[in-house]
This record gives C-alpha cells, structure tokens and sequence, in this order.
C-alpha cells in the first residue's frame, strides 16, 4: 500500500542537562527547527499534536504558548511511551483525508534541574502521603517504580529462559558504541562489558548501565502529504505502516505480560500495511527504557524466537558494523530520552541517509517502536525512503 | 558531625476506596475483589497509580465485593532494591519488592519478609503477614510457609 503521508521535518534540540528552559520552551524551539527543515513556516502549520507526558505543559493549551492560530487539528495524546507512533497515524490519517495539511507532533520535557538527582525529578515517583493504594506503594519502598517493574519483568524473563547479564550488556555496549558518533548523544566515552558488570545495581537485576537517560530537551515532526513533502527541502520519509497493541494485564495468573509484550500483533499489523516482511527491514529504532525492552521486542517482533532474545544479541549484531543495526544514534540508553521521539528522529535521520559516520548503508525500511508502560503499550511504525504501492 | 535521625517511612493514608483493604489488613486479612457473577478474585490495585477496578476483568460484570484470600501465595517475581529514592530506606538497602500470585490467582505487589534476599526464588511458597503501621492502617507483607 502507498504511503498516506511523509515525514518533511526533524527538529531535534540541546539535550540532556541544558538547564532554565521549560517544556514549552524546548516544544517551540523544536518545531521551529522542524519548519526550518522542511522549509516551511510556522503560518504552514494547521495541526499540532502533544505528546502528554510528565510535564503539565504538554497540554493543548501549548497552542497558546506558541501563538498558534486556526489550526483544524489540535490534540494531546497520551498512549505513554508508544505514543509517538499513535500520533503519526492520527497525523497521516489526518492529511491523507484533509482535515489538516501540516502537521506539527511535539514532545518536549524539563524534568531536570540543576543541582538534583533523577531521583529527585518527576521520574522519582516520590510522593508522601498518597492516598489509598498509591500510598501501599511507597509504604513498601517501591518508588521509582520503573525501575522496580521492569526489574520484577526482567527477573521473569531470566527465569524462564536463562537471560544473562552478558547478553544485555551486549546491548548496552552496542549502544555506546554506536552514541560515540552521535554528535548529539549525553553519553560521548566508550564502555565495555566489564564496565556494564561493574555499574552499580539500581534494582536488581537492573544495573545502572541497563537504564535509559532522563532529559531536558524537545523534538518535533512535521507531516504532511507524499506530493507536498516532494516539493520541499528534505528528501521525504514515507510514513508506510502503523501498528499499536495495547495487550492489559489483569493482574491474574496465566498470563506474563512481563515476557510477552504488544510487539508482535502491533508489528504485523503495521508490514501488512507497508506491504513488506521483517526481512526486508533495514535498521531497527527501538523503544529502550531499558536493555531488557530491546531484548523482548526483538523476540516479540519475530527476529527470533521467544526465550532466545538474549542468544540472538549475544554477538553484538546489533552494534555498529553487525548485521541489524538497532538503535544507531546510542537509543535512550546513550543518546537521549525523549520517549517514543528518541526512537523516532534517529529512524527519520536514517531513512533520509544522513546519519553521516553513523549511516547504515542500507536504509530502505526503518522500523520504529514506541513502549509504555511497563510493557503495556506498543507501537510500530514503518519509515521508508519508498512510497511504496502504485504511487 | 551529628547523625541525624532518618526521617519516617512514608503511611498510607485510608482513602474510601481503600477503606475495606486496610480494615480487613488491620483484622489480619487479605482482602481482595471478588465477582459475584464468575466468582474470579481480583487485585484492588488495577493500574500503578489508577488503582479503580469497577468491572470483573473475566467477565466483565460490576457487581464486585470485598473478599478474603486465604492468605497462602507463591513468589512471582522479585526486584532487589538498591537505590536509595528516600532517606527513610536508607538503612535497609537493599530490600525486596515482590510480586506474589495468591491460591485465587491473584497477583500483587509486596514485599517478602523473615527470609534474606539471597534465598528468595521464583515460585517459593508463601503466606501473608500484617505490619500495623499507624492507629488506622496495617499492610500485607508474605513470608515463606
């Protein structure tokens, strides 16, 4: 099937500790260098979508804040980290029908601040005196529970398979690896495998060196039709197929929800759209809050079969130079966190062939996953430098 | 230098939708949500931070009520937890977080206790323990059985 809609610019800003900026602040600087991008100004824009996220200012009202007007598309989305990929669907659908024609989608954030630890940011989950059961929560000590659930997913995962620290470490090693040529990466000094040992454990079985980033910055898209984004300044990014899956977890016993996410219904879903198969996927951008995330995804995708996540990373194929290149800017571990945009920009960066030193030489088809959650919600996208279908 | 005193681990306040948990907890008893149409137990807590659970997850029924578990469950998973996110569990890193599957098939956050941290295994046999942390509010905690 032919695109519906393309990709015509990237705005990506300062990152990591770039302190005194709010989100709106970051959101506008962004979209800004979008339209720059593309070539286009900011009166082009008819559609902004938000992504909602920590920050109380990703709110529709962040239209007031950057002097947007009559724009026929206006949201914030919320499907937490997989909502980048639900954002450009509402977005291509959206221009494919004609409700909107330029389409702004926007995450920013400014959780951190000089002087106090991610622990101490919105990250912490730290919180006295909740209510109710949110309270039981702290009671026990379980805060920052990220970090405690996708501990309690991983322990499930090496229990029932054997996962080791040496097959995650890989990822994380592969990951630096591939950050030391992101200009734009936090994390620019190489590690190894014995330094991923050595980093001190947050929740065990996660090390340090298994957590994503927490960042001050904003990235934006710019969508707009296949024929209006070939008039423009950037060689277009196809937008070729969407796939969500949201699979719950009733809290009961006989499902493990920790081991099998929404990866493998969403990413079918999103090739049948685009019309071609997991083999013909150049460059994998995979959702990374954690090491673990990108091991679970790859299995649910198909690359390989559930419980041999970590034998088939073990020998660094994933890392520059191997033969599936997956998450070539350093991802969340390394570059920086901006959810479901981290992903994202690097696939848009790829597609178009100018990820300069860190470029894979193949980059037909880029698939893109969004995770929220604690592996509760998915999103595929399929970038491809291809319209794909009869035109 | 002068040690100060860590400050007090943090107390679940009753709110009305917890109200029957932390009165049964108090009477030493687990409770947790029942259908009345399928009789599937349920754990109050749905989501981390939206805890409302007004439909059967079976069978999609809103007729629930408060039941007791019998208390005996087994170790689904365990998290050790070594950063210190608050001064008040400063002297007990690292601590556990579980997740327990109760004898009704139901899974909840909780932590192990009267067993060191290296003996904690998957599947292990367990049953619930109250702590009374304040007047009004107790909390469940497992231990091995």
């Amino acid at each position: 099937m032919g695109a519906s809609a393309a990709i015509a610019g990237l705005g990506i800003t300062e990152m990591g500790k770039v302190y005194g900026r709010t989100a709106s602040d970051f959101a506008g600087e962004a979209i800004a260098l979008a339209l720059e991008d593309a070539g286009l100004e900011a009166d082009d824009v008819d559609g902004l979508l938000v992504n909602g996220n920590q920050s109380p200012e990703m709110t529709p009202a962040l239209q007031f804040s950057l002097g947007l007007t009559d724009l026929t598309l206006l949201s914030t989305m919320s499907a937490f980290g997989s909502t980048a990929g639900s954002m450009l669907q509402f977005a291509a659908y959206a221009v494919h029908s004609g409700q909107a024609e330029v389409v702004a989608c926007v995450y920013a954030d400014a959780p951190l601040r000089e002087g106090a630890s991610i622990s101490q940011s919105s990250y912490s989950g730290r919180r006295f005196d909740a209510p109710g059961f949110a309270g039981l929560r702290f009671a026990y000590g379980d805060y920052g529970p990220a970090n405690s659930m996708y501990a309690l997913a991983l322990r499930r995962h090496m229990h029932l398979y054997g996962t080791t620290h040496d097959q995650l470490g890989t990822i994380a090693v592969g990951q630096r690896e591939w950050a030391l040529t992101n200009p734009r990466a936090q994390m620019r000094t190489a590690i190894t495998l014995d330094d991923y040992h050595a980093s001190r454990w947050v929740a065990e079985p996660l090390h340090l060196l298994d957590c994503c980033l927490v960042s001050n910055g904003g990235v934006a898209v710019i969508v707009t039709s296949p024929e209006r984004a070939r008039d423009l300044r950037q060689p277009p990014v196809y937008l070729r197929g969407f796939g969500q899956c949201a699979p719950g977890d009733t809290a009961r016993a006989g499902r493990d929800p920790a081991v099998h996410t929404g990866a493998g219904t969403a990413g079918r879903l999103a090739l049948r759209q685009a019309g071609i198969e997991l083999a013909d996927i150049d460059v994998l951008e995979l959702y990374d809050c954690y090491t673990y995330t990108v091991l679970v995804t790859l299995e649910d995708y198909g690359f390989c079969d559930k419980g041999e996540g970590g034998a088939f990373v073990a020998d660094g194929k994933l890392g520059p130079g191997g033969s599936l290149p997956c998450n070539t800017g350093g991802g969340q571990l390394s570059s920086y966190y901006m959810w479901g945009f981290t992903p994202l920009a690097e696939g848009i960066v790829q597609a178009r062939g100018q990820g300069g030193e860190r470029q894979v030489p193949r980059h037909d088809h880029v698939l893109v996953s969004g995770n929220g959650g604690v592996l509760n919600f998915h999103s595929t996208t399929i970038l491809s430098r291809h319209e794909g279908g009869q035109g | 230098m002068t040690t100060t005193a860590a400050p007090p681990k943090p107390v679940p306040v009753r709110d009305e939708a917890s109200a029957p948990f932390f009165d049964g907890a108090l009477q030493g008893r687990l409770m947790l949500l029942r259908c009345a149409a399928c009789d599937t137990f349920m754990s109050p807590v749905a989501y981390l931070g939206v805890p409302l659970r007004p439909r059967c997850v079976g069978c999609f029924s809103g007729d629930l009520a408060w039941a007791a578990s019998g208390g005996r469950a087994t170790l689904h998973s365990f998290a050790i937890m070594h950063q210190v996110y608050d001064e008040a569990f400063a002297a007990e890193v690292p601590y556990n977080i579980a997740v327990v599957e109760t004898e009704e098939g139901v899974r909840l956050t909780s932590q192990v206790v009267d067993c060191p941290n290296d003996r904690l295994a998957i599947g292990m046999p367990l049953e619930v323990t109250f702590e009374q942390v304040s007047d009004d509010v107790a909390i469940p905690r497992f231990r091995p059985r």
